[in-house]
């Protein structure tokens, strides 16, 4: 996975609060093969209007925040769905990082196995970011190493959690770590076969761990 | 060896949460940090979050580390019509017949869309007896929390760690803090678990859960049979928990008790043994208490784009201009104009196009025999189309021997085949735009059940009876309650 450490780049508000995943990537797409990405899918239904055509009012779709890599969000961001496809259409489009006062849990945790940062910010702190970009566009800075989101002389801190922060700044993949356990995963194996006969599946199909 | 892994799996120490036991209980390793490598005892597959998990596999080299603990199923994309008929929808298709592919490489048990067994991943789990209390399950799905309602630990995942449980059978987890929700007293007539959940979500907010595990506790929850339980723990994502559970008990062990894939003989003796011990010590500690009177909840209906806008059916639809925190007042606002309603309007005042009753929240044997019951005898409003829509092919079977197809279609229901349906409409079935809905599924979110497409989150009683009327009523007054 790509590392994260520094990024400067253009920010793009969005001021909607409640940002589900499936406003992120609405169903009826995630039947398609990733192939050819999932960006265009990103906030489809709030993007485009009915006829398919970009909505003019929509800061996605504003000239100003085009190339945008970081959005600026409301509280409860990427809340209900588990679907991982609201990542990829965010990293597809070239997001990578989402700023906002809170995240859903299942959201957070796909975005940091995708290199994409939810970074938390304090709300009045977000509501600053999100003035800050809808008067003058421009390019914003996230740095991952002092935890702290810029826009000129704007400077605030925000939030990660370190395990997550140490795995996107170092790129580390989870398989690969958890490979490394091998040997506490197989223990864990031969003392539950002892202990817990019953959890064992009775199922005919299957190799058995 | 087992010596240095053992002192780390050691227990929280003092009096511990059912949520503290299942989760010390399958710790593998524990670092410094907090983080922990959890062993998961069962993995649900389905064909939409999973495509990508097992092409990670291959791109790898990886096998699949214990696929008798997978279990894979299609529902998100199967249609509900006449499934021998040619499927005009070539993505689902492609999906569908990925999901075939990939278990058939892996040596994963899957369940098609010809098998009786399948159904909707969180219906076909505990019906299988694969969902067991005290063990971990996930699936790449956030309403895996459903299956709390036996006392395991149960929750959505994504993709990724779908590749992940896949390859090691273990995830890794930091420990979530204790919520318990206590619902006292006898719940009224009319009243059930759907009601019960809506109103804790319109109590905690659909944030309020974020970073918790919610323990169900209190009479009301335990007087819920293993349906009713299902559907209080489906909607625990809703509240922001990915995962909600209930201490196991004689209604949980009866419900499994046979099942295929349930323990038998001397391991279901230990089985019980040791699941008599999954409860909340006395003193353990919750970082959250929630405290709801079940005798004196009405029944829900969701006005808004979020699980937590919900009402009384006895209430009027909130004015916005009333909330005070602006970024909160805007949000209720945009959800009134989506949902094209007034500020005001009486709830039993809003009429319906559609009733769709279903979906892993209430798509169960139990559902479908409430709903039956209110509509007994009548005939659905003439401006109403209304769809059943079993949980499985089990489910299905079971309401057939008890001729409940036959009273939902003497009424004007239609009758379909077991899957997800138009609880996301990743299928044919969906909402036409400002198309207005009663539903027993768990999202009214915006475009859910079709592009511009209006939610109202409710029981199956409740849709059952707006099915027969036209709009909603207070299913307290029908007279077969």
């Amino acid at each position: 996975m790509r590392p994260f450490t520094q990024l400067q780049a253009v920010g793009c508000p969005l001021s909607l609060s409640g940002v589900d995943t499936d406003q992120i990537i609405p169903a009826r797409f995630m039947k398609r093969s990733r192939a050819e990405g999932y960006g265009g899918y990103l906030l489809h239904d709030l993007r485009f209007d009915a006829g398919g055509a970009a909505r003019a009012d929509f800061p996605l779709n504003a000239p100003t925040y085009q190339g945008a890599q970081v959005l600026v969000a409301r509280r409860n961001f990427g809340s209900g769905s588990s679907r991982e496809a609201a990542v990829y259409a965010l990293v597809d489009y070239g997001i990578r990082c989402v700023v906002a006062p809170s995240f859903g849990d299942i959201f957070a945790s796909n975005a940091v196995n995708n290199g994409l940062l939810p970074a938390t910010v304090s709300e009045p702190d977000g509501e600053a970011l999100l003035a800050a970009l809808e008067a003058q566009a421009g390019p914003m800075q996230v740095d991952l190493e002092a935890c702290r989101v810029r826009i000129g002389a704007l400077d605030v801190a925000f939030a990660v959690d370190p395990v997550w922060r140490t795995k996107l700044l170092n790129g580390w993949d989870d398989i690969d770590l958890t490979t490394s356990h091998a040997a506490a995963i197989a223990a864990f194996v031969a003392g539950d076969r002892a202990r817990r006969p019953w959890a064992l599946p009775r199922t005919t199909v299957g190799k058995p761990d | 060896m087992i010596l240095r892994t053992f002192p780390m799996n050691a227990p929280t120490s003092g009096p511990r949460t059912l949520y503290d036991k299942i989760f010390d209980d399958h710790v593998v390793s524990r670092q410094e940090d907090g983080t922990c490598l959890l062993y998961i005892d069962r993995h649900l597959v389905h064909e939409v979050t999973s495509p990508q998990a097992f092409e990670g596999l291959r791109m790898s080299g990886r096998p699949v580390r214990a696929p008798n603990k997978t279990l894979a199923v299609v529902d998100h994309n199967v249609p509900t019509t006449d499934r021998t008929l040619p499927n005009p929808d070539a993505e689902s298709v492609a999906q569908i017949a990925a999901l075939a592919e990939n278990t058939r490489e892996f040596g994963i048990e899957y369940y098609d869309g010809f098998d009786v067994r399948q159904g909707i991943v969180h219906v076909i789990g505990p019906e299988q007896g694969f969902t067991l209390p005290g063990t971990t399950i996930v699936c790449g799905d956030s309403h895996t929390s459903t299956h709390g309602a036996f006392g395991a630990l149960a929750h959505g995942i994504g993709t990724s760690e779908v590749e992940h449980v896949l390859a090691t059978q273990t995830l890794i987890q930091k420990k979530a803090k204790n919520m318990r929700v206590t619902v006292d007293g006898t719940l009224p007539e009319g009243v059930g678990a759907k009601d019960v959940v809506l109103a804790i979500i319109g109590t905690i907010g659909t944030a309020g859960g974020t970073g918790y595990v919610i323990e169900y506790a209190g009479e009301a929850i335990r007087s819920l049979s293993m349906e009713g339980r299902m559907t209080v723990c489906n909607m625990s994502i809703e509240g922001g928990a990915r995962a909600g559970m209930v201490a196991p008990d004689e209604k949980a062990f009866a419900y499994l008790k046979g099942k295929p894939k349930a323990p038998a003989g001397v391991h279901w003796d230990e089985a019980i043994r040791f699941w008599e011990t999954l409860k909340s010590d006395d003193g353990a500690f919750f970082d959250s208490e929630i405290r709801l009177d079940g005798a004196s909840l009405p029944p829900i209906v969701s006005w808004g784009t979020s699980p937590e806008d919900v009402i009384s059916v006895e209430g009027l639809v909130p004015d916005p201009d009333a909330i005070e925190d602006a970024v909160r007042r805007d949000a209720k606002k945009r959800a009134l104009a989506y949902m094209g309603l007034t500020a005001g309007t009486r709830i039993t005042d809003i009429t319906l196009d559609r009733v769709f009753i279903g979906s892993c929240t209430n798509g169960r044997i139990e559902d479908l025999r409430q709903a039956a019951k209110i509509v007994e005898g009548h005939r659905v409003n003439a401006n109403v189309n209304a769809m059943v829509v079993p949980g499985s092919g089990l489910v299905k079977l079971q309401a057939e021997a008890e001729g409940l197809d036959k009273i939902f279609l003497a009424a004007g229901f239609e009758w379909r085949e077991p899957g997800c349906s138009m609880c996301l409409a990743m299928n044919a079935d969906r909402l036409a735009p400002e198309e207005r809905c009663a539903s027993t599924s768990n999202r009214n979110f915006e475009g859910r059940q079709g592009f511009k497409g209006r939610t109202h989150l409710v029981s199956p009683s409740m849709a059952a009876a707006a099915a027969i009327a036209g709009r909603f009523v207070d299913v307290r007054t029908w007279p077969q309650v």
